[in-house]
């Protein structure tokens, strides 16, 4: 195997992020015998600790720690990135807002392909690897064959992998601060602005009542709102709601909204994009309703509804406030 | 504020169910509702923001064949004040990269201080807006979902990162921006506002009109290329109720109670 492999580790005070252990699996999926190496930047006693965990994960920890690292700046990282990576590196990074940030240009700064939200691997042929991706919100599949042969970075679905929690390496953490250089780039770091929270905590709700695209408009809320309240529990959503300015940012399910861990979780006319089923925990019973028979949802649902949510809704309200 | 911005025309997810052809070589595409990628639309009301505010105009690229056109007039009836179609046969297969070496030689035919993309496409891989500030050598930020101008030369803008919180940054233009949906609320169009530019003239420019080799773009300048599409096997997946709504409605209440669905 000619390729080495890199995973970049992201993390927050002190802790590797759920994907660490996932790209190593990913890595694997590619490379059967892969001993990817880990790259972590940051500053300070939470990097060293995070070194230091991954060190039982990872053959090696390339630990790359200063100051103006202490934030995740996606353009600092990718110039310290294309100083230090050897040529035909194969890099993996976790697909979420920062692998987002980052990938695209590494990829160009490189000189290698990019492959964006891989879902999949299914081997070499030569030096293409075949890909699997989703597209249309998980509606339809596609394989991509990406040439690898002058390296690759790859954006790996957060969640896909199974982790790899035999923590069977016995890495060792080399610091190669020395080798950062200069970090000056035309974008700086403010601070980040927490979430609102609103009127109602959904994250501590035990039956969520999730509207989506399917309710179409702002007026039919209230069949959710009644049903909700027919079954004792509150109304949240997904995107498309909270862009249309329908619903309250903080009633919004998914990786860039709330992350919820109710019992019972129903989706109204909600397609189930994995940026929205990222936002459910815990291994809820989730009930579907949507009017197309292939949306995704269907897929992790337990039971599903083919049904428009605006006729069924209206009758199943109707028959819990009978039961009464 | 001189502002490119990059729109693509997609099938539109909301409008359709998509399934694979029969030979698996593509999306089934008779009978599909096309419109402008929803983030590229964000995108446009948000340059035209910016323009009513500090001045300069908006120019709205599609990269595609000659239906593309029809989102390019889309955008200028929004309020975009020109237009260019890039379309060539020699493009076809191009990937992400073909794309963003096509779109910097249309920078590169200009003068912006600004560019944006939308942050993905129901059919793509957000990966664009990236890809061409690295080739310009400009500064970038992903998941853009708030702008302001503070002068000349540089913009604060929020990043929409996970659980909802927003980052934010200071950015020194030129430089290229993906922007979120939800930024603003994207204006109607109406028959008044397409009417007004439906004579507009579109310049269409290809390959040689940008100085591009054939041979860097297109399929054969790609180093990602699609094999198939397909329908993924499904888990067990979902139990679906069967029968008239009300019988539904019964058997789901069933299961509510047991499962602690039902206060």
């Amino acid at each position: 195997m000619a390729a080495q492999v890199f995973a970049y580790i992201e993390h927050k005070n002190g802790v590797a992020d759920d994907t660490a252990l996932e790209l190593v699996s990913a890595a694997r999926n590619i490379f059967p015998d892969a001993s990817p190496a880990a790259i972590v930047t940051g500053s300070g006693a939470d990097l060293d600790a995070v070194c230091n965990d991954l060190a039982a994960s990872y053959s090696e920890v390339w630990k790359f720690d200063n100051e103006a690292l202490a934030y995740p700046n996606a353009e600092a990282i990718r110039k310290l990135l294309v100083a230090v990576l050897p040529a035909e590196a194969v890099v993996l990074v976790p697909h979420d807002t920062f692998g987002m940030d980052l990938a695209p240009g590494l990829s160009i700064k490189l000189d290698s392909v990019f492959v964006s939200d891989a879902a999949g691997f299914e081997g070499l042929d030569g030096d293409n690897l075949k890909v699997i991706r989703q597209e249309y919100s998980g509606q339809v599949s596609t394989h991509l064959m990406a040439n690898i042969s002058a390296g690759a970075v790859i954006n790996v679905r957060p969640g896909v992998f199974q982790p790899d929690e035999s923590k069977s390496a016995t890495g060792q953490v080399i610091d190669k601060s020395s080798e950062i250089g200069e970090l000056t780039v035309g974008r700086r770091f403010l601070e980040v602005v927490e979430a609102e929270i609103g009127d109602v905590d959904i994250t501590k709700e035990d039956i969520l009542v999730s509207v989506g695209r399917g309710i179409e408009d702002q007026d039919n809320i209230e069949i959710a709102e009644e049903l909700a309240e027919a079954v004792g529990g509150v109304v949240a959503c997904s995107r498309p709601i909270v862009d249309a300015k329908w619903l309250e940012k903080p009633r919004q399910v998914g990786t860039s909204g709330q992350t919820v861990k109710p019992k019972v979780y129903m989706a109204l006319g909600i397609s189930g994009s994995f940026q929205h089923l990222g936002g459910i925990k815990g291994n809820p019973f989730i009930v579907a309703v949507n009017k197309n028979p292939k949306a995704p949802i269907f897929q992790i649902a337990d039971v599903g509804i083919v049904e428009d949510l605006l006729d069924f809704v209206p009758v199943l309200t109707e028959k819990i406030q009978e039961g009464k | 504020m001189e502002i490119l911005v990059c729109v693509k025309r997609v099938p539109d997810t909301a409008e359709n169910e998509i399934e694979v052809n029969r030979d698996g070589s593509d999306i089934e595409r008779d009978d599909l509702v096309y419109s402008v990628n929803e983030w590229d639309n964000y995108a446009v009301e948000e340059a035209i923001q910016i323009v009513d505010k500090v001045g300069g105009a908006v120019t709205v690229v599609s990269l595609g064949d000659e239906e593309s056109e029809e989102v390019v007039r889309r955008e200028m009836a929004m309020g975009a004040h020109n237009g260019i179609l890039i379309s060539d046969d020699a493009f076809a297969g191009s990937d992400g990269k073909g794309i963003a070496a096509i779109l910097k030689a249309v920078v590169e035919k200009g003068t912006y201080d600004l560019i944006l993309t939308g942050a993905q496409a129901d059919d793509g891989a957000g990966q664009i807006g990236g890809m061409l500030a690295a080739m310009l050598d400009m500064p970038y930020a992903s998941v853009v979902n708030s702008i302001e101008v503070l002068n000349e030369s540089q913009l604060k803008v929020g990043r929409e990162i996970e659980g909802g919180d927003q980052e934010m940054n200071e950015i020194a233009l030129p430089c290229v921006l993906s922007i979120q949906t939800g930024i603003n609320e994207p204006r109607y169009v109406g028959i008044r506002g397409i009417r007004k530019v439906a004579s507009v003239d579109i310049p269409i420019w290809g390959a040689s009109d940008l100085g591009l080799d054939p041979a860097n773009v297109g399929e054969s300048g790609a180093g990602v290329k699609r094999v198939d599409y397909f329908v993924p096997e499904l888990g067990e997946g979902a139990e679906i109720l069967e029968g008239s709504s009300e019988e539904i409605a019964e058997k789901l209440i069933d299961l509510l109670k047991a499962k602690g669905g039902i206060k």
